[in-house]
């Protein structure tokens, strides 16, 4: 270490003990500042003048464009549409205040860098940089000090004190923790049920279709065709028609027999037809991008991939599970149904998941 | 009576009788018409029929096979329906330049008349999904645009796009863009599911919600953008982007070209 630091100072040692020699030899001796070089506007005072009607030039320039902004508030008609290339046809009162307020604002951004490169005194300022640590003196009483007031608390001698201390101090926060206790009724079982569950072999609950609103029958289901799907009783003008939705939405698609791989999950569908959650098992993302040739259902927002036709199996993505599904039949009228809830709990996985 | 026949000589007389015996006998074939004008339709149907069996033969059947069976390079077209042939021979998509993920909508290589006598053979095969008239797809309710907004955000958004620009699926497959395809088509793309599109048939999404999705889809087409630049519409990705690169790209640059040139009256 002291031999680095020796060969370190070398050049320095070098320097000190022939100044003349150094200058000439050493090729990484500081140059110094270079020589101050004036700017035209600082010698020529037509230039400088020029520079300061340049600038207030930018100045106008932008108050202009901030009455125009005010003048095209007032004066075009919000639903006005023209053409402007090459962006198309566009709102002539968008395209107005953005390109006065832009105007606006580059002007004085650019006026100000004017002035400070013609006009502004550009002279170096050298500020020299200091040792950022105190002085070994100052460190010294420093920590003098803290030994007398550690010395005089007794916190090291009085232990009952000590202890008492640390335990308050560690139980304070608790409060806080029970605080969040306020943030909310506990989810309790709520994400291993869906509102599937209240249908039974006995009382089965029909699937109504999304667009039409109405129960549907295997005939209207046709292989390679997609259909959305919710419990019958859920409407859309419910109070919680969005949280329930979320966790009852069902793709509904039909897939030939023989294309089918996996025995269980054509045993829960009817003839074929299937019934799916639409919430993706990685983070709950409503997926739907049904291809209807390779039966895979592909997530929008992380490119989870599953085989519908193979009980829904991950193929791609970091999905954990497969999409679950419910069981369906047809009631004595011919309608679908649903006979209970999903076979394991719908959407992304959570820490009591079974 | 007797000023008739006082005229009964004159020069026009036999002009007048002859376009008397002209409305008759037309009013006359007009009252009888319908039973002979189906009977020409029939035949006329036949002849379709007819005529785009050999068009098929020439075009079509090295992949579908000579009855439209199918074969190992094209499906079966039984059941298919005139909708999905005039869909996909109407959009270019038909005949196949080449086998891959998808085939992709190109130039149109046989006029709208033989496209109808394939459509007429292939729908002679067996029943399926019928083109639809204009009036099918043609909305006149102005209230068809939310509908229908509504309705293609719940079943065509997810693929599509919600302005209908379309997007990326599995393994180089993608939704094609809407901008570009006719409302007839649209609405033959519902009722067909070309290739890995699901069909949303008329059981599950009648004919009256078809027409309101055709007519949200025409409607966003047109619609300006009253933002400016939509940059495919895709959403704050596109527009995170284009901000980044060309507006912080455009700072930079300022900020080098003020930077590079010098005040200093001595030029260095």
């Amino acid at each position: 270490m002291s031999h680095e630091m020796s060969d370190e100072k070398l050049p320095e040692s070098h320097g000190s003990e022939g100044h003349e020699a150094a200058v000439h030899g050493d090729p990484f001796a500081d140059p110094g500042l270079p020589a101050h070089e004036p700017r035209r506007t600082d010698i020529d005072e037509r230039a400088a003048k020029r520079a300061e009607r340049q600038v207030s030039l930018l100045f106008i320039v932008s108050m202009l464009a901030t009455v125009g902004f005010i003048a095209s508030y007032v004066a075009i008609d919000i639903d006005k549409i023209v053409y402007i290339f090459p962006l198309g046809h566009v709102s002539a009162l968008n395209f107005a205040l953005g390109m006065t307020l832009g105007v606006a604002l580059f002007c004085i951004g650019a006026g100000a860098v004017h002035w400070a490169r013609t006009l502004m005194s550009d002279h170096e300022i050298p500020a020299e940089r200091h040792p950022i640590e105190a002085d070994d003196e100052l460190r010294a009483d420093v920590i003098e000090q803290f030994k007398t007031g550690a010395a005089e608390s007794g916190f090291g001698r009085r232990k009952m004190l000590r202890n008492t201390l640390i335990g308050s101090m560690a139980l304070v926060p608790l409060s806080g923790v029970v605080l969040l206790r306020d943030l909310g009724p506990l989810p309790e079982d709520k994400l291993a049920h869906t509102g599937w569950e209240v249908a039974t072999p006995a009382k089965p609950l029909k699937l109504i279709n999304m667009n039409t609103n109405e129960p549907m029958k295997p005939e209207d289901i046709v292989t390679g065709s997609l259909t959305f799907a919710k419990p019958e009783g859920l409407e859309e003008d419910q109070e919680f028609f969005q949280e329930q939705i979320a966790k009852d939405a069902l793709m509904i698609i039909r897939i030939a027999p023989e294309d089918l791989k996996d025995r269980k999950s054509a045993d829960l569908g009817f003839e074929g037809i299937l019934a799916y959650s639409k919430i993706c098992t990685h983070v709950g993302c409503p997926i739907s991008l049904y291809e209807q040739q390779t039966h895979h259902a592909l997530c929008p927002c992380h490119q989870s991939t599953f085989d519908l036709a193979d009980g829904a199996r991950v193929i791609f993505g970091p999905a954990g599970h497969p999409l679950p599904q419910l069981k369906i039949t047809t009631d004595e009228k011919g309608f679908l149904v649903a006979t209970g809830d999903f076979q394991e709990p719908v959407g992304p996985s959570y820490w009591e998941r079974p | 009576m007797k000023k008739l026949s006082a005229r009964r000589r004159h020069p026009l007389a036999a002009l007048v009788v002859l376009l008397l015996a002209l409305a008759a006998t037309g009013g006359l074939y007009a009252a009888f018409a319908p039973a002979e004008k189906a009977q020409a339709d029939t035949s006329a149907q036949s002849l379709a029929i007819e005529e785009g069996k050999k068009l098929f033969a020439v075009g079509c059947s090295s992949c579908h096979g000579l009855d439209g069976q199918g074969s190992s390079d094209g499906p079966s077209l039984v059941g298919v329906g005139s909708a999905a042939v005039d869909f996909q021979v109407g959009t270019g998509r038909m005949p196949a330049q080449q086998s891959g993920a998808q085939v992709p909508s190109k130039k149109v290589v046989y006029s709208q008349a033989q496209i109808d006598q394939l459509a007429a053979y292939v729908a002679s095969l067996g029943p399926g999904p019928v083109a639809p008239t204009k009036e099918q797809y043609t909305s006149t309710d102005p209230n068809d645009v939310a509908k229908g907004g509504e309705l293609f955000r719940t079943n065509c958004a997810q693929c599509h796009n919600f302005a209908g620009k379309g997007g990326a699926l599995t393994k180089g497959k993608y939704a094609p863009t809407l901008e570009n395809t006719s409302p007839k088509h649209i609405y033959e793309a519902m009722q067909t599911g070309p290739q890995n599109m699901p069909s949303f048939p008329d059981t599950t999404m009648p004919e009256e919600q078809k027409k309101q999705i055709v007519a949200f889809v025409s409607h966003t087409n047109d619609e300006p953008s009253p933002g400016g630049l939509s940059l495919g519409s895709l959403g704050p990705v596109t527009e995170g982007l284009f901000g980044w690169i060309f507006a912080l790209g455009a700072l930079i640059v300022t900020a080098i070209w003020v930077a590079a040139h010098t005040t200093k009256a001595k030029k260095s």
